[in-house]
């Protein structure tokens, strides 16, 4: 998978889970939760959502290492073989 | 009962010999008017909270002492001395005083955990003006509610959260005078102003005019199973149960580093999260980011907290960390962990006796009481799951609501029924703001009835058995169900809504909604997906359903009113129970 595929793969699983984004530019840089207006529940979610499309399970410990699009993009990347 | 489970305490072991030693002997020799004792009243007549949480110490010998210790999302950490914040909220003071702000004006905080939040809160009681907070996540409608019913005179927030909710509907309150943005450089307009402009130009000097102990304080907003929510009023007096919490429940010592994770969105927020470390003069930490469980670690090491009070979604997150904690964190200041927000479950408080080798406290209390009103005390026995007992000076009971107005008190162990307490302690709330009817309805032949459900066993530790009403407690807040189907029936599509509570595993509820549609409409995907938006973007990540199930037609009684019983009961494949009030 390329980092392409997983962002759109991630953005697509955002739209899911806040969709009054659908169709925005979501912010490469900035902390998803806190400019997307999504709670922690919702972020729980999106990583459940993703583990069930990308094959990789972030342990809560690392939720620190998703907090962006870039982060959560380089940190599937790497552990998707 | 099962006594095996429970957790007993070493007291001798403990490295600070706790407040509260002899638990009926406290109750016993308790006295609200001692407490008086540790304030010191305003030299000009009265007692105002500001005065005592920092102005007391800034004039005498913890003036150079630590009062705030803030962490930035972007790992900022600033820290602020007592001496500091009384210049610092006098200048608020004065800038609120200065444009015609009056005692007893609402003046609403809508905003992230920044220092400037703080500073304004003491600075808005300074001026004898009420405080009203607002949760950052709400959206546009939840805040137009609130600002409507407290007759909103002033505002503080950022510019991010003026664009995105309050611009919009700023035309709807004429009576808001003039709205301060913590982070703009320049003045906007006449009404929408700078607020670092204006700290700038104002005097450090402040004096605070009389207060009585009974002029209200905070104005907090609380949901309500029907109708807007509702303005829970608090005066000045309430610091007496902060105080008092504060050492008998929190276990506070001169010395103490205290973390509360509440948002001041919330009464937890600011009863513990602003007012009673400070009224005891201990250094209080508040970190703006949201939940991470290796960052709250750090936090708890790094600022060597000694009391942490968090609430079960957060234990239960951090449940969800495979590594030990003790292994990677030196959390050796840490003596005491108290949760409130929801009932926190008995795996929970043997989780933190595994991992943390700290029982978590569990406590009750509601926005209404104002502080906490029933714990769990770090020298007394725990029985996981139950609530605990009454604070000393605070006699809580189970009642039994009989038909011709009168309550009955229940005697009998492990029986159920309405959770009451006696009118009188200091921090009860004064009405209801506009609605004296209802302020009236929650007491009940002399008890004030709190709308959950308990029991109480033979030895005077209570129980929770649920909520009396339909209100909903996601994440430790809770949601009026009548709110949500509101703004979900302002969509074309939906005909009627209802809205319950759906368990969940971190969250304890989430909000789910049950949607019929009108006629011409279909239920599709896109539409479940067009609803989920409208609700987050009409109320609010905090306050929107999470899930949404159409169904052709919703129960309801006879008189036409939405059963959320029933949704609820068949949400979780229970039995529907008596339906005979049910329309056929």
């Amino acid at each position: 998978m390329t980092k392409e595929e997983i962002k759109k793969t991630i953005v697509d699983a955002i739209y899911e889970i806040a969709p009054e984004h659908e169709g925005e530019e979501i912010p490469e840089k900035e902390s998803l939760q806190e400019s997307l207006e999504i709670d922690s529940y919702d972020f729980l979610n999106l990583l459940t959502a993703l583990a069930k499309k990308l094959g990789v399970e972030v342990p809560e410990e690392d939720y620190g290492k998703v907090d962006t699009l870039e982060h959560m993009v380089d940190y599937f990347a790497e552990r998707i073989k | 009962m099962d006594t095996k489970r429970w957790i007993e305490k070493d007291v001798a072991a403990m490295p600070v010999k706790p407040n509260l030693l002899d638990y009926e002997e406290a109750r016993k020799n308790f006295s609200w008017e001692e407490v008086g004792q540790h304030f010191d009243g305003l030299s000009s007549g009265g007692l105002n909270i500001a005065h005592e949480a920092i102005d007391r110490h800034a004039n005498g010998a913890l003036r150079e002492k630590t009062a705030l210790i803030w962490h930035g999302k972007s790992g900022e950490r600033k820290t602020f001395t007592y001496g500091e914040m009384k210049h610092l909220t006098n200048k608020f003071a004065n800038v609120v005083k200065d444009l015609g702000f009056e005692k007893g004006e609402r003046i609403y905080m809508l905003s992230p955990r920044v220092p400037e939040l703080y500073i304004a809160v003491m600075g808005i009681l300074k001026n004898r003006s009420v405080m009203c907070p607002l949760f950052a996540q709400f959206g546009p409608e939840p805040i137009l509610q609130r600002l409507q019913g407290g007759d909103a005179k002033g505002l503080v927030t950022t510019e991010r959260l003026y664009g995105k909710k309050v611009a919009g509907i700023v035309d709807q309150v004429p009576g808001l005078k003039y709205i301060f943005l913590i982070d703009a450089k320049d003045h906007r307009d006449e009404k929408v102003l700078s607020l670092p402009k204006l700290m700038e130009e104002a005097s450090e000097e402040f004096t605070i005019e009389p207060t009585d102990p009974e002029d209200m304080s905070l104005l907090h907003f609380t949901s309500g199973t029907t109708g807007k929510p509702k303005g829970v009023i608090h005066v000045h007096k309430a610091i007496y149960t902060h105080w008092v919490t504060g050492y008998y429940v929190l276990d506070f010592h001169p010395d103490d580093v205290f973390w509360c994770t509440a948002d001041p969105g919330w009464v937890t927020g600011t009863s513990y999260g602003i007012i009673a470390p400070w009224l005891h003069g201990i250094t209080n930490v508040v970190d703006e980011a949201e939940f991470d469980a290796k960052r709250w670690f750090s936090i708890l090491q790094d600022e060597k907290v000694n009391v942490w009070y968090t609430a079960p979604t957060a234990v239960r997150r951090l449940m969800r960390l495979d590594v030990d904690p003790l292994k990677e964190y030196d959390l050796s200041n840490l003596r005491l962990i108290q949760s409130v927000g929801e009932p926190l479950n008995p795996e929970a408080v043997w989780w933190g006796m595994e991992k943390l080798k700290l029982p978590i406290h569990d406590n009750w209390w509601q926005t209404e009481t104002g502080g906490i009103m029933i714990a769990n005390y770090l020298s007394q026995t725990i029985r996981p799951g139950s609530m605990g007992r009454p604070i000393p000076g605070v006699e809580a009971a189970i009642v039994q609501r009989n038909e011709d107005g009168s309550a009955t008190v229940i005697t009998e162990p492990g029986k159920e029924g309405d959770l009451a307490l006696k009118p009188g302690w200091p921090s009860m709330f004064r009405g209801y703001l506009h609605n004296e009817e209802k302020y009236k309805n929650s007491f009940v032949d002399g008890w004030y009835i709190s709308g959950d459900l308990a029991y109480r066993d033979e030895d005077g530790y209570f129980w929770f058995v649920g909520r009396a009403d339909d209100i909903i407690k996601t994440s430790g807040h809770m949601v009026g169900p009548f709110e949500v189907e509101s703004a979900l029936m302002e969509h074309p599509a939906v005909a009627e809504a209802g809205v319950i509570g759906k368990p969940d595993p971190v969250a304890g509820q989430i909000v789910k909604a049950f949607v019929s549609l009108k006629k011409g409409y279909e239920p599709s995907e896109e539409l479940r997906r067009e609803l989920i938006a409208f609700g987050r973007k009409k109320l609010g990540v905090a306050i929107a359903p999470k899930e949404i199930e159409f169904m052709d037609e919703l129960p309801k009684t006879r008189s036409g009113k939405i059963m959320r019983r029933l949704l609820k009961a068949q949400e979780l494949g229970l039995p529907l129970g008596d339906t005979s009030t049910l329309e056929k």
